[in-house]
């Protein structure tokens, strides 16, 4: 299990120490700041073994969080553990810099011994957490018998994530359809490799304990229940319904019921949470094509020539649209045409980064620039890195659709009509390359 | 709140200051002292001087004042126990409060403090928290036993607590019932045979329910513990299997992960004609392909198991290509790994897909990726015939980038394709020879002379290209000396008449010039063969030379079995068994994979990965091949007719031959004797480097290397008896005892005769007379076989040296433990009763020596539950020594086989009332601990027999 863990800032100096194995000595603080935080090289792994030690290490911005062990651990749950201890600083003190962690070390301690005990990671839920790890320790003495137990069988409780008793005047709920698709795809414009990685993000305001139901469009339960009905337009329920590679839920999901029923129950964390994540590769709706045309004009001058063709309906609106174009290292100057949004040569960045507001299905819209290199001997040719791209648009490019999220709450005198639901759809480009 | 101030206080006389805050009246004060001083802690400064002061402030009704004290506490504690105990009151009375967090935090942090004189006080308060009424209280005991038994195992066991913890299992609350099997299978680690974690369909039912209840991270505890179980038959297998499948679908990826190493395992045991087998298969695909969009580390963790999974079950991902494709952004450790999977991947379907894109990786920046890549491009020519062609020419692309260490390694791939389709390609030589300037690096410069002599009658100026290296030739490395050596050579039996001053050049720079005992034993046998019979030369040095395999890296299926059953975990991301990087007993045991039930096996052994030598039946007992297999728990391919399956008794033979003075030869990164480089090392890159593919030179005379290899089989006694060790002379009665008789001895046997070695010294002032002995039962029935010869009368201060035959005949009686001897010394003055014990090698009969056959039948015989494994350390022997020492305390060694650069001997072990005992030993060149597994129907011996093996390969 896990024998102790460090929290360093960018030069390597320790913030955060704590030893849970009686085999880690403090040497092992030292020896990761000197062999990975200090190497020269750029680190090749994000697992280190110095000394028969194995070191874990994940980096928030400049921060290191390291994880040590001279035991066969389960490598899988240490990173998944690192980010879950990212997540709980960050809802607790925002964003992980070293200020926070420093100002927020007592508190950090004080985490760090209730989540992990012994190496073994415990219950990691904020909505947990947050009702008895608070910054007022004095609290701890003033509760009653009964809030005394009430935190403690949450804590261990079979619904760890979700305390009893809350009440809301208005039971609301918003479901976000998040979706990022990506694209990897060849100068001639065929598709290397393209899938969309979404996420159902709900925040719930409900009273009480309610039983949650949530529908979409998964194939397997369209055609499940098509079988009687209508099914002799196949096009037609093809679009309907996605096939969906792969789903991983929250774990207040069922999921021995997905897996035979293939329905989604679940009672609800309070607040901001995330229900789902799904995958799917087929039928995706490229939002945007990209064709580029690059030509080299002797040795010293490069042509360049992209078009973006926006393929959804033309009454949707996309934002924040970017495509970024790698100029050669040894660029010396360029020179840019665009028929619409701005386009601008960063020398910093290697790139000629082009940004359109806003832009409506079926349209397109052309770049030309001329790129004038400085003659080199520099044997190796330019890797021409893929042109990338940036967009928001406002539907699921997978197709994905909510079909209904019902609310059950038997005890409290509400029902699944008085429940204010909210659904959006938001498709953000992944990694959107095309190669040129 | 601005803690970060006390971060940066370095005054002089800081300490001295805060003891001084610490000792204040006001609270606030005291609380701000506190974290000054684990500020300071954290930092690395030295506070250990304020313990007292620290600890007055325990007394707190503040609990965040109470954890920054604890926190204190469990740092300092070991260095001050004395003051530690100053906390123990405080603990005691926190494990009554009555908050359930105040119970839980005592008890969770009395478990930190490494101080025995505290250890005792916290059994009653653990007592009491294991049967708490909050289930909070119970959880965070069931883990306090854990580390209880960290700090002293014996007390655990006799204070009851395991039993506690089991009944945990069955707890009402699931996390408790995860901490509880946590606890558990740590506790069961360090007792590798203790039969702890006693899983049996009940428990595993209660698990199976706790799943789907708990935290996640509870869930992996559970399916971690869950990998271990031995299902009874394929209906319980499939029935675990079909719960456990739903945690696919968990968001955390240790989670399933886990979820994968449970079906991986279980799945073993199913028929494959079953439909359920499908289904699973199919169902596996998507999970780990989801992975893959997780956090970096997270996806390097997958990759490094979906390696494992793609060599054990190729069926599973064979459609999933696409997804590893390497992304522009991945972080490097991510795309080597990916690029590692999709050569795996690759088959005719999809090869010109991967072709295109490996092409592309070639022009990236990473030096390390880019020849990874063209390595790749390298092997899928290898792989997939069909597009060797197109292949070859994407790599004289890449070589006319003049991109230096593209070349390079563009020439050492295209040597090992030359390997595989000869008489092919050798167009491109002329390409390749134009860059004969630019390579610098040994093994691209030993691949190119390697081309060169390989092809000499082709090239016209092959003489003029050598030649040109002759100039710096003490300066090259040894592997490319070497190649220069057999190249020329061949270069000589080609072309006779033009070469011959080369050839002599070259000669006597290798054996008069070169301080290097391989270059130079090579120079002298070449020059012998060359010089007695020219015509044996020829069919030595040029004979044609096996094609090497496709996939060439392949881990060893052993190692492999073994990683699957780590799915995951660390192992599994190394690639090397837990022994391997774990100090100590955890970890040491190695795992299994249950063995398929029924039909399935024969349809089984064909998919386990084709091919590959170390999948050739042992040569070691050619005719037993399958039989040893089954010993060793594999499945393995049916023998491939294919010529590398004799390669291991070559290889062995040729190291005999060679009274291991060319051990090095044979080793992994230079090449054989006969002159070809040595088949593909090149290749095996990769971490789990399969054995090199071919020795060659003795491929011309299998004769010799047979004969050779018999001559020196290890059994035969042809070693040299050492004679048994014997142990030096104990104190076994203190004179103190033994009313101014003092006995010391020790245990031999000599010839057959087991001895007691016993030196009797009178320190008392009076005249001893009277001696006798007398035994009681024990666990082999040794009895003295004579009286004790002590014929005149012990005078004070006199030693006498006496021996005891003794024989096996006595009554028996099990003693605890097994080799204790209690023995009874009578003299003029009283009784005197000892007890001693002996080592088992002591049993170990002359006749132990098993017959193959019966060896192999026996070890069968002997359930799975019987083995016990265990690790010899610091070692620095070679297997051919420790088969000697071994053999001189009847240890016999009955075969011994290597496989990459692992020698495993066998060996038997027969006991003097007819027990036998089975063992496998695991050498590992460079590594000096032994991994021993021993077989036996009286398994409570095999501690005892591992003791004799060690003591016997120490001394």
């Amino acid at each position: 299990m896990i024998g102790g863990l460090f929290i360093y800032n960018h030069k390597g100096e320790v913030l955060i120490s704590r030893v849970y194995r009686d085999d880690i000595g403090r040497n092992a603080v030292d020896a990761f700041r000197v062999n990975v935080i200090h190497a020269r090289q750029q680190v090749r792994s994000p697992v280190t073994n110095i000394a028969r030690t194995s070191f874990f290490h994940v980096k928030r911005s400049n921060i290191w969080l390291a994880a040590v062990t001279k035991q066969n651990v389960n490598a899988a749950m240490v990173f998944e553990f690192l980010y879950k201890m990212c997540d709980v600083m960050a809802a607790y003190f925002g964003k992980i810099s070293e200020e926070n962690i420093k100002n927020n070390f007592v508190l950090i301690y004080e985490l760090l011994d209730e989540i992990l005990d012994f190496g073994y990671p415990q219950n990691s839920e904020t909505g947990a957490l947050k009702t008895f790890i608070t910054q007022q320790g004095i609290k701890g003495q003033h509760q009653t018998k009964e809030e005394q137990s009430q935190i403690t069988s949450q804590v261990t409780g079979q619904i760890g994530w979700r305390r009893e008793g809350i009440k809301y005047r208005r039971n609301e709920l918003f479901l976000d359809v998040l979706e990022s698709v990506n694209l990897l795809m060849s100068p001639q414009g065929q598709v290397l490799s393209a899938h969309v990685s979404g996420r159902v993000v709900m925040k719930s305001y409900l009273s009480g304990m309610p039983e949650c139901k949530f529908g979409m469009n998964d194939k397997i339960v369209i055609d499940k229940q098509g079988k009687g009905g209508t099914t002799d337009d196949p096009g037609k329920s093809g679009k309907q319904s996605i096939a969906i590679d792969d789903c991983t839920f929250h774990q207040c999901v069922r999921l021995s019921k997905f897996d035979s029923e293939r329905s989604i129950s679940f009672i609800p964390p309070d607040g901001e949470y995330e229900l789902m994540r799904y995958r799917t590769t087929k039928d995706i709706i490229l939002p945007f094509r990209v064709i580029p045309l690059v030509r080299e004009v002797g040795r010293t001058k490069l042509e360049v020539k992209v078009v973006i063709k926006s393929n959804f309906k033309p009454s949707l609106l996309a934002q924040k649209i970017e495509v970024r174009i790698p100029t050669p290292l040894n660029t010396s100057g360029v020179q840019v045409i665009c028929m619409k949004g701005k386009a601008k040569y960063k020398a910093s960045e290697n790139a000629i980064v082009w940004k359109i507001k806003r832009m409506a299905g079926m349209k397109e819209s052309q770049i030309s620039a001329e790129i004038e290199l400085l003659p080199t001997n520099d044997k190796k040719k330019w890797a021409r890195p893929p042109i990338s791209m940036n967009f928001e648009v406002p539907f699921a490019p997978s197709g994905l659709k909510v079909r209904y999220l019902k609310v059950f709450e038997s005890k409290l005198n509400y029902s699944d009509h008085d429940v204010i639901k909210w659904v959006r759809y938001i498709g953000r480009s992944g990694i959107y390359e095309t190669r040129c | 709140m601005t803690d970060s101030k006390y971060f940066t206080t370095t005054k002089k006389g800081e300490i001295f200051e805060l003891k001084a805050e610490l000792n204040s009246d006001k609270k606030e004060k005291k609380k701000e002292a506190v974290k000054k001083v684990i500020a300071s802690m954290t930092v690395g400064k030295d506070v250990s001087a304020l313990f007292p002061d620290v600890v007055n402030c325990m007394q707190t009704d503040n609990l965040e004042l109470k954890k920054l004290v604890y926190l204190y506490l469990m740092n300092y504690a070991k260095s001050q126990p004395d003051m530690a105990i100053m906390a123990v009151n405080t603990f005691v009375k926190d494990c009554e409060d009555p908050n359930p967090l105040i119970r839980a935090l005592a008890v969770r942090t009395m478990g930190c403090i490494r101080v025995d004189k505290i250890t005792e006080y916290l059994c009653e308060p653990l007592r009491k928290c294991l049967k708490d009424e909050d289930p909070y209280v119970r959880k965070t005991a069931a883990v306090c036993v854990a580390k209880l038994h960290d700090i002293n195992a014996q007390l655990v066991e006799d204070q009851g607590f395991l039993d506690t913890l089991k009944d945990l299992i069955s707890d009402s609350n699931p996390m408790v019932v995860a901490n509880a099997v946590a606890a558990l299978s740590e506790i069961a680690e360090s007792h590798p045979n203790s039969n702890l974690l006693d899983l049996n369909p009940q428990t595993i039912n209660k698990l199976l329910t706790a799943l789907n209840e708990c935290t996640e991270w509870g869930q992996i505890f559970i399916l971690d513990c869950l990998a271990n179980y031995m299902p009874r038959d394929d209906r319980e297998s499939q029935s675990i299997c079909e719960r456990v499948t739903p945690r696919l679908s968990h968001a955390n990826s240790a989670v399933v992960l886990s979820a994968v190493k449970v079906l991986m395992k279980f799945m073993e045991m199913l028929p494959k004609d079953l439909d359920y087998y499908g289904t699973l298969l199919k169902k596996l695909a998507p999970p780990l392909v989801t992975l893959l969009s997780a956090e970096p580390e997270l996806q390097y963790v997958a990759l490094r198991n979906i390696n494992l999974i793609v060599q054990k079950r190729p069926e599973i991902l064979k459609h999933e290509m696409k997804v590893f494709f390497v992304k522009y952004n991945d972080p490097i450790y991510v795309k080597l790994e990916k690029l590692d999977i999709m050569i795996r991947l690759a088959s005719q379907a999809n090869i010109a897909q991967v072709l295109a894109e490996l092409k592309e990786y070639a022009t990236e920046v990473d030096v390390d990726f880019v020849r990874k890549a063209v390595r790749a491009i390298g092997r899928c020519a290898i792989k997939v015939e069909q597009s060797a062609e197109r292949c070859v020419s994407t790599l004289l692309d890449l070589i006319q980038t003049k991109v230096n260490y593209v070349v390079q390694e563009a020439i050492v791939v295209i040597k090992d394709i030359f390997r595989k389709y000869p008489n092919k390609y050798e167009s491109v030589i002329a390409t390749l020879c134009e860059n004969l300037d630019s390579l610098d690096e040994p093994e691209a410069r030993a691949a190119m002379i390697w081309i060169v002599g390989e092809y000499a009658e082709r090239i016209d100026n092959a003489d003029e290209l050598l030649e040109s290296f002759l100039e710096g030739f003490h300066d090259e490395s040894t592997q490319v000396q070497l190649q220069l050596l057999t190249a020329i050579v061949k270069l000589f039996l080609k072309k006779p008449t033009e070469t011959q001053e080369l050839v002599q050049q070259v000669l006597s720079l290798a054996t008069q010039d070169s301080d290097n005992p391989d270059l130079r034993d090579r120079g002298y046998i070449y020059w012998r063969l060359l010089s007695t019979d020219p015509v044996a030369a020829k069919e030595v040095v040029l004979a044609e030379k096996p094609l090497i395999s496709e996939e060439t890296d392949l881990i060893e299926p052993t190692l492999l079995e073994e990683l699957i059953c780590h799915i995951g975990t660390l192992a599994s991301v190394y690639h090397k068994p837990p022994s391997a990087f774990v100090e100590g007993s955890r970890g040491v045991q190695h795992k299994r994979i249950p063995a398929r039930a029924g039909s399935g096996e024969s349809a089984e052994s064909s998919d386990v990965g084709q091919s590959g030598p170390s999948e050739a039946p042992p040569a070691v007992i050619p005719s037993q091949g399958d039989l040893l297999g089954d010993l060793l728990n594999l499945d393995l391919a049916p023998p491939t007719a294919t010529v590398p399956s004799v390669q291991p008794s070559m290889q062995m033979g040729a190291m005999d031959l060679l009274g291991g003075g060319l051990d090095s030869l044979m080793g992994d990164d230079s090449d054989t004797l006969g002159g070809d480089i040595g088949g593909s090392p090149s290749m095996g890159a990769g971490l789990g480097a399969a054995p090199a593919a071919m020795p060659a030179s003795l491929g011309a005379a299998p004769a010799v290397g047979g004969g050779l290899g018999d001559l020196f089989d290890l059994g035969g006694g042809v070693g040299m008896p050492t004679g048994s060790y014997v142990a030096p002379k104990t104190v076994w009665l203190l004179a103190m005892k033994g009313k101014g008789l003092e006995i010391s001895g020790t245990f031999a046997r000599r010839g057959g005769i087991i001895q007691m070695d016993l030196t009797l010294t009178n320190k008392a002032m009076s005249v001893m007379t009277d001696f006798a002995i007398q035994f009681n039962r024990n666990s082999f029935g040794l009895a003295p076989a004579g009286p004790l010869q002590v014929l005149t009368p012990l005078s004070p201060n006199q030693t006498i040296d006496v021996s005891l035959p003794l024989s096996t005949s006595g009554p028996v009686m099990k003693m605890e433990p097994l080799n204790n001897l209690q023995v009874a010394v009578k003299n003029n003055i009283d009784v005197f009763y000892f007890s001693c014990q002996y080592p088992l090698s002591l049993l170990f009969v002359e006749d132990g020596k098993m017959d193959r056959q019966v060896f192999l039948a026996t070890w069968k015989d002997i359930p799975n539950e019987n083995e016990a494994h265990f690790q010899i350390k610091d070692i620095h022997l070679n297997s051919d020594v420790a088969s000697n020492k071994l053999q001189g305390s009847n240890i016999f060694t009955i075969a011994k086989r290597t496989v990459e650069g692992q020698d495993m001997l066998y060996q038997s072990v027969k006991l003097t009332n007819g027990i036998w005992v089975l063992a496998e030993m695991r050498i590992q060149t460079g590594n000096p601990n032994y991994t021993l597994s021993i077989r036996c129907r009286a398994p409570e011996v095999c501690q005892f027999v591992y003791l004799c093996y060690e003591l016997v390969l120490k001394n």
